[in-house]
């Protein structure tokens, strides 16, 4: 077992790793953050994504060790205080969201693509959007109510 | 009337914030104390009988608590699946690649998944059967020797026969003018929940079995894991069946499955409870997918296009155990005998045997297989008799107020409208460049219930409290559908409150009301029926309260009410003078009145605590039973649905001829919904069937080999990504169901049906070749477009 330190949500914390673990499996187990969900185990879903010092990243492929002294973010970050953050309000809106299982990381995806974006972002456009959730499958919805909650977050409340 | 507060309105749905917070406790997220990690060790051969199996090593392993094999079953004799051929744990041989050996509880799922590898079993192979055609020969292996009664089984033929006829065939034959012919062929297409299955089984010390797990079918899962207690000599005992959030269903969570039998058996054996939990590949190994089918269609018309018969035949890959997949047939009557007016009718289908994997429901239940022929074959039938795909579909189209050749009742139908939607906004008669296309397919469908089972209704309690907040416990299951917050919509519209004020409780059978499931298109339609009854006799008890307590109200609220005129006061004890809306209670032709207005949660409370007089309170529950019939065990006919949904889709594609890829450029999907109870969730479930219909027709296949699964990663089998999506326009068409609630059609499924056969015809249109073979990769187009050039 080995310790790390990074910063996870705002916080710094310190937790046991062990040597090929995977920071999904640390998120879950140590830190009982299981919003960040587990969809193939394989880096092909994206239903565990987080953001690593802004990145979006498959946390089943990502090392935890690799996380000591970087900042991660999960989904149980973005609602500040009770109000949720405006890609949560968006997916609400739009009922982008039917199990829900893939919406946690689909949400960080899109986070990680709006903080990111080099320009206003009203300036988006949808094969843009799409791009940046390629990496993240959903059954249920068919994306194009995901693609619009998204297109609706960053031209009006960004 | 007021108009509706609620009903048709975009509101979000109810469990999205606990979804979209990461909140949702899915099986995933869920443990019990002292639990312990069971692992199922699988066959490695298709067909292959059992010889020897050696736990010795496997036992000596630290953490390992109980192992489970032939020799060890408590319950040897206990056989699941739709004709019993299913043991849990198989004993004398394996029938397909992933049948269930042996399975392990231990401490840890390492050393769980550890011990199942040190299992050792000896088998001794036997030829095995992989097309169903090979299967039903004489000569074919035989997969199953004995029936569940211990009865020979003399070929692999499945004893059930599927058959349903109406009109005289021969006649038309002798009618039609124009006649075509084909065999359309679908494979396994498998449910890719993002959520992977699980299950935690767990015994309290009267040896009553709790069950977490995943499931559309709480009730139905009580029932079958209750006769496995009883095979368990655990006579009299219960089942209580707790689904968390389920990520995702379409129906393979439509049934009980070995692993949930084993897990059961493990937790018994090892007292202690017990979770088994899948990854990705035992996602797509263990559970059972879509159908396989090969179609003969052939279909019939007259010198004006209009249908003269329809002739089919189906065989289906039942691969080596009967789940639902074996009884897909009876909803492909549906289409079948009743998409468009047909004089005369004749459908059969055969299911076999194979050493292939099994089946199961899948969205639509096979009636895309069955639309997927019917709908190609009508736009080969137009071209042989020169008329418009379009037009031929309007000439044929059904009516309301008609009875179809399988006895389906059309209460209402607006397909004409969604065929002409779908001219009017693709621009159907519009010339085109070259290599591009247009094609367009229907579908109807049972949206109100559908009577498979003897019982197709659905329990319902409502129970008020002292603040006018409702609970409605429901045998509905939320499997993301949104059907928790139509029945939110219909129970706020009803009384007269906000669904903000109703709390749904939901998938625990120990609290619910029975519902057979969630299937069939059916579950808004019966809960939002069960609700209207709930809903409007609490409204009722409410009124009569306050004909009893208002005018006292009234009275109090307005003592220093200088202003106040009593004259409306007698007009308050009449509960026909009240109405309620938006939380309030007052008198109906007065509604400017607010001085006579009282609130919702005074009157109930004046009702509950009434001092020396015994105080009442408003309970009140439903059992909706549709009136619907069960298909005629001879003929299969019946009215099985209390409505039926249609929809037209129309898609235009381009087709590469240099790659084969197929690009789709505009969809629309037009829909006879009835009534959008709450129009975003509609569309929500249209948009997910579609790209689903669109994953099955251009990418999604399992691959087998000799029964051996290919692909069972997302990385080999593709599901549609964001990169797949295209213009998609929903046109709702509300023609208000007599039947349904606020008018509305079920329509869970029905966006997944058409689209392949839309997009064949598409391709036929673009690239002039017809491909009857699903999918349709690059490769298969680039091969049709070489071949027809050559
Ligand atoms: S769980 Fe990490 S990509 Fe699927
Ligand atoms: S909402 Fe179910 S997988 Fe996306």
């Amino acid at each position: 077992m080995i310790k790390i330190s990074f910063i996870l949500n705002g916080d710094r914390v310190e937790t046991w790793v062990k040597e090929h673990e995977m920071l999904l499996d640390v998120l879950r187990s140590n830190f009982n953050l299981q919003g960040t969900r587990e969809g193939c185990g394989m880096g092909e879903c994206g239903a565990c994504t987080v953001l690593v010092n802004g990145a979006g990243i498959n946390s089943c492929l990502f090392p935890a060790l690799e996380i000591d002294g970087k900042i991660v973010e999960t989904i149980e970050s973005l609602a500040d205080k009770g109000k949720f953050h405006p890609l949560q309000q968006a997916f609400l809106d739009h009922g982008a969201s039917q199990c829900g299982f893939c919406t946690p990381g689909m949400i960080m995806s899109a986070k990680a693509f709006i903080d990111d974006y080099p320009t206003a972002p009203e300036t988006v456009t949808e094969a843009e959007i799409k791009q940046a959730l390629a990496g993240n499958l959903c059954r249920c919805t068919g994306y194009f109510q995901i693609i619009a909650a998204v297109k609706a977050a960053m031209k009006e409340q960004v | 009337m007021r108009k509706n507060n609620f009903i048709g309105k975009r509101l979000a749905k109810m469990d999205a914030p606990e979804k979209i917070n990461g909140q949702a406790a899915y099986i995933n997220d869920i443990t019990v104390p002292n639990m312990l990690y069971g692992k199922i060790k699988r066959s490695e051969h298709a067909h292959a009988i059992i010889k020897n199996i050696d736990i010795s090593q496997a036992s000596k392993l630290p953490g390992v608590k109980t192992i489970l094999t032939r020799e060890t079953n408590p319950a040897p004799d206990f056989r699941i699946g739709f004709i019993q051929d299913n043991p849990p744990i198989k004993h004398d041989k394996v029938r397909q690649f992933r049948d269930e050996v042996a399975a392990v509880a231990a401490t840890d799922p390492e050393i769980a998944a550890a011990a199942c590898a040190l299992i050792k079993v000896d088998y001794e192979p036997l030829p095995g059967v992989f097309d169903p055609i090979a299967a039903a020969q004489e000569d074919a292996p035989l997969i199953h020797e004995f029936d569940f009664r211990g009865n020979p089984i003399k070929n692999n033929t499945l004893p059930v026969r599927w058959q349903i006829s109406d009109g005289d065939l021969e006649f038309y034959r002798r009618k039609s003018k124009y006649i075509v012919s084909g065999t359309y062929k679908t494979g396994w297409a498998h449910h890719c929940c993002l959520g992977t299955a699980g299950i935690i089984a767990e015994f309290d010390y009267q040896k009553n079995l709790k069950v977490q797990m995943p499931t559309q079918i709480p009730f139905l899962v009580q029932n079958d894991l209750n006769k496995l207690l009883n095979a368990l000599g655990l006579k009299n005992k219960n089942t209580r069946v707790i689904s968390p959030t389920i990520g995702g269903a379409f129906g393979n969570k439509l049934d009980t499955h070995c692993y949930e039998y084993i897990a059961v058996i493990l937790a018994f054996m090892a007292g202690r409870a017990v979770k088994i939990m899948f990854d990705r590949e035992e996602e797509f190994i263990g559970m059972a997918p879509r159908q396989p089918t090969i179609i003969k269609m052939t279909q019939g018309c007259d010198e004006n296009g209009l249908l003269t018969f329809r002739e089919a035949e189906a065989i289906l890959d039942n691969g080596a155990y009967t789940s639902w997949g074996a009884t897909v047939p009876s909803v492909m009557y549906v289409p079948m005998t009743s998409l468009y007016r047909v004089p005369a009718v004749d459908f059969k289908a055969t299911c076999v045997y194979t050493n292939n994997i099994f089946s199961q429901a899948f969205r639509g239940y096979g009636n895309p297989q069955a639309t997927f022929a019917i709908e190609s074959s009508m736009d080969e039938l137009a071209l042989k008799a020169g008329i418009d795909p379009l037009e031929m579909r309007l000439l044929n189209a059904n009516r309301a107020n008609e009875t179809t050749p399988m006895g389906l009742k059309i209460s209402s139908c607006g397909l004409k409208e969604c065929i002409e939607t779908v001219k009017e906004k693709l621009d159907w008669d519009k010339p085109r460049p070259q290599n591009r296309g247009v094609g367009l397919a229907c579908l109807t469908h049972v949206g109100g219930g559908a009577r498979i089972y003897k019982s197709d209704g659905h329990g319902m309690i409502l129970k008020m409290d002292d603040f006018g907040k409702v609970s409605i416990m429901t045998g509905a299951v939320e499997i993301g559908q949104g059907s928790e917050t139509s029945i939110a919509q219909t129970v706020a519209e009803i009384i007269g409150i906000m669904p903000d004020d109703i709390t749904v409780i939901r998938h625990d059978t120990a609290i619910c009301p029975w519902d057979v499931g969630t299937h069939a298109s059916r579950q808004m339609f019966l809960s939002c029926k069960a609700a209207i009854l709930c809903a409007s006799e609490a409204k009722a008890k409410i009124l009569e309260f306050a004909a009893t307590f208002m005018e006292d109200e009234i009275r109090k609220q307005n003592r220093k009410n200088e202003n106040f005129a009593d004259d409306l006061l007698p007009l308050l004890h009449d509960a026909a003078n009240l109405t309620i809306d938006l939380r309030r209670v007052f008198l109906k032709d007065y509604p400017e009145r607010t001085d006579y207005a009282a609130t919702i949660d005074t009157i109930l409370r004046r009702g509950h605590f009434q001092g020396g007089k015994s105080g009442e309170m408003v309970i009140t529950h439903a059992f909706y039973e549709p009136d619907t019939e069960m298909m005629h065990p001879k003929t299969s006919k019946g009215n099985i649905s209390e409505t039926y949904a249609f929809a037209t889709h129309g898609v235009e594609v381009e087709v590469d001829p240099e790659t084969g890829k197929v690009d789709i450029i505009n969809f629309v999907a037009a829909h006879d919904i009835g009534k959008a109870i709450n129009p975003m969730i509609v569309e929500g479930q249209i948009y997910g069937g579609v790209m689903q219909g669109v994953g099955y027709a251009l990418m999604e296949e399992m691959l087998l080999d000799k029964g051996k699964i290919l692909n069972p990663d997302f990385l080999d089998y593709k599901i549609p990504t964001t990169m797949d999506t295209f213009p998609l326009d929903i046109a709702m068409i509300e023609t208000l169901d007599p039947h349904g609630p606020f008018g509305a059609k079920g329509i869970g499924e029905v966006g997944i049906i058409p689209v392949a056969p839309a997009i064949a015809n598409a391709i036929a249109d673009a690239v002039g070749i017809r491909l009857r073979d699903l999918p349709f990769t690059c490769e298969k187009v680039l091969a049709a477009v070489k071949n027809k050039a050559e």
